[in-house]
């Protein structure tokens, strides 16, 4: 519909209005240039004193003024590595249940449970991850390492533990929280597959599960797998619930059920009356690389998604 | 023996039994490989909904004990690791219940500032990308941003608000409610222009043909339209910012007694949660259970009344 406007009465209201929703839409392109200008700018200093080491040393050690970034940034992938794992069959199980399998009058029922379980703040997960699940799950590690403890990859990947609070179960409390994320992006592309496909593949005698494999699958491929770098995105950046779990331990180990750190974790525990001068910069600058690494993965995922939304488009 | 006897089909059990068309024949390995699939999504969706379970389960046991309308309302207790008995022998005024009072206030008063900046400018936006943008450029520019934006990591809004807002005037609560206003904003304007879409063409074709300017249009026809949806919208992106944490950590410093100005330090639910969970007090654990509870049925509330509002609306437009 073309924009109506006319001389007369109310003639200011036409440019005024048009200006005026056009500098609201601008304030986000504003505001995002603006955190990654003053997060950088206060983290310069930090910067200055580190050098590239700030990136690829591994000892975190404020109190030394040694800022290397590199145990945080593998605790960040780790545990957001084992969120997706975990989250992804789960995701993928419940997305195609809810669009393909759920009784319809229970469909909307349990479209909210999932919602619900996206609208628990992240901060109660930490609550119950530090309190009531990392204990309960610190048997199981032990349990878990004492019949792999002979195998070669499995005996360090799964080795001894202390505490409950490890690198899984920061990457467990992060699946439960990425799978709504993720199950509701994958819905939305499983619906979009054409009626007609999933008619053919049935028509010739396919059973449900082929017809999943050979209609639903091949078509959402490209959405799902923009789905699943949003989740990722979004469990590297999660904080709080994190912070609660993870032990506070900054160090690289393939032990997976040892304490480490990550980037998010450690601004959230150490930011604080306590952190001046340049060890603050250090901080501010661990959330300009935690910035800088979402938005390469958010932009990676709405690449796909958006490519996949085309080339949808062009199917139909 | 005429020719028509040729045509007539020859007895039925002369041929080999017809394949029914309406019965499926499945290999069996076929048919157990198909059973597991559908086993497994609903083993997906028990997996999912476990967790919700076991977290509202917990949350509800721990937090409901500590739960009163003072609660709600008395100021925060001072964490000590002194008994009933022992105080009262050191003859001190120090309260032993658990209560949260300036942390529902803030939460409330951080909450709805936020809201107030960042609900009307999202709409705004929404209205330029749905009204005058639509598929050009920037417009698209803005909307590919957007989704950026959700994905920023809230502790990085945190950051960016305590370097560019409290390191020149000091921790607040309209600093915690300038970072949820980041964080609100392009969840408004993503949801608010999905329901303008919905709004359909003929409604602005007609007020054109009345005469009507766009911006009036827009004010009086369009925005009226999207209302259900818009609210709905908003309200999630209200629930999603009275739970975070990240961003009012830095932003928003402590205090003990209610302080219900926007000016100075202030402390909200998540917050509480957050100083009090890993403390081995058990009073302090109590407030964390209880504010948790607290802080689910706000959250859970406003969520289900944006769903409620969002279903309406769905069933009005089609």
């Amino acid at each position: 519909m073309p924009e109506v406007r006319a001389s007369g009465r109310g003639a200011l209201g036409d440019g005024a209005f048009r200006w005026l929703t056009l500098l609201a839409a601008a304030s986000v392109l504003a505001i995002l240039a603006f955190i990654a200008f003053s997060t950088t700018k206060q983290a310069w200093p930090a910067f200055m004193h580190q050098g590239w080491s700030f990136i690829t040393s591994k000892v975190w050690a404020p109190q030394n003024n040694q800022f290397g970034s590199l145990a945080l940034i593998y605790g960040t992938f780790v545990t957001a590595a084992i969120a997706v794992v975990i989250a992804v069959p789960v995701s993928l199980g419940v997305a195609l249940f809810l669009s393909e399998q759920a009784p319809r009058r229970l469909r909307g029922f349990m479209v909210s449970a999932v919602d619900l379980l996206a609208a628990v703040p992240s901060v109660v997960y930490g609550l119950w991850g530090v309190l009531v699940l990392g204990p309960k799950l610190q048997p199981i590690y032990r349990d878990i390492h004492s019949v792999v403890a002979g195998v070669p990859v499995l005996g360090r990947i799964f080795g001894p533990n202390g505490t409950g609070q490890s690198f899984m179960t920061a990457g467990i409390i992060l699946a439960i929280m990425v799978t709504p994320i993720i199950t509701s992006v994958s819905r939305e592309v499983f619906v979009t597959v054409p009626r007609a496909d999933k008619d053919a593949a049935l028509a010739l005698g396919a059973t449900k599960w082929e017809m999943f494999r050979a209609a639903i699958f091949p078509y959402s491929l490209g959405g799902v797998t923009g789905a699943v770098m949003l989740g990722l995105g979004r469990a590297m950046g999660e904080t709080i619930a994190v912070a609660l779990v993870i032990g506070s331990q900054p160090q690289i180990s393939a032990n997976l059920f040892k304490a480490g750190d990550t980037l998010a974790a450690v601004i959230a525990n150490e930011f604080g009356g306590e952190s001046t001068g340049v060890a603050q910069n250090a901080l501010i600058g661990l959330g300009v690389v935690l910035f800088v690494l979402t938005i390469v993965v958010n932009l990676t995922a709405r690449y796909i998604v958006g490519r996949a939304e085309r080339r949808m488009q062009g199917a139909l | 023996m005429s020719a028509l006897d040729e045509l007539t089909p020859p007895a039925e059990q002369d041929l080999a039994p017809a394949v029914d068309v309406r019965v499926r024949t499945v290999s069996r390995g076929r048919k157990v490989r198909n059973d597991l699939a559908i086993g497994g999504l609903y083993v997906a969706m028990i997996v999912a909904v476990i967790p919700l379970v076991a977290v509202i389960w917990t949350v509800v046991a721990k937090g409901l004990s500590g739960f009163s309308l003072g609660f709600l309302t008395n100021d925060l207790p001072h964490i000590t690791n002194l008994t009933d008995a022992q105080i009262k022998a050191l003859g001190l005024h120090i309260s032993t219940k658990p209560a949260a009072g300036p942390a529902v206030v803030g939460t409330l008063l951080i909450t709805a500032a936020a809201s107030a900046m960042a609900i009307p400018l999202g709409v705004l936006g929404a209205v330029y990308l749905n009204e005058y943008g639509k598929q050009k450029p920037f417009a698209r520019v803005v909307r590919f941003m957007s989704d950026v934006m959700v994905g920023v990591p809230s502790v990085v809004l945190g950051l960016f608000i305590y370097s560019v807002w409290v390191l020149r005037f000091g921790q607040s609560g309209l600093a915690g409610a300038f970072a949820l206003a980041c964080l609100m904003l392009p969840i408004v304007i993503r949801t608010a222009e999905e329901m303008l879409r919905l709004v359909p063409d003929e409604l602005r074709t007609s007020s054109a043909a009345l005469g009507s300017r766009t911006w009036r249009t827009t004010c009086s026809v369009v925005l009226p339209a999207a209302l259900p949806g818009i609210v709905s919208g908003a309200m999630l992106a209200v629930a999603r910012a009275a739970g975070e944490t990240a961003p009012v950590l830095f932003t928003v410093g402590v205090i003990t007694a209610t302080n219900a100005s926007l000016s100075g330090p202030n402390t909200t639910l998540s917050l509480q949660i957050f100083s009090n969970a890993k403390s081995a007090n058990p009073l302090a654990n109590q407030i964390a259970w209880t504010a948790a509870l607290t802080l689910i049925c706000l959250v859970f509330v406003l969520t289900l009344l944006s769903r409620l509002i969002s279903a309406r609306f769905a069933s009005k437009r089609s």
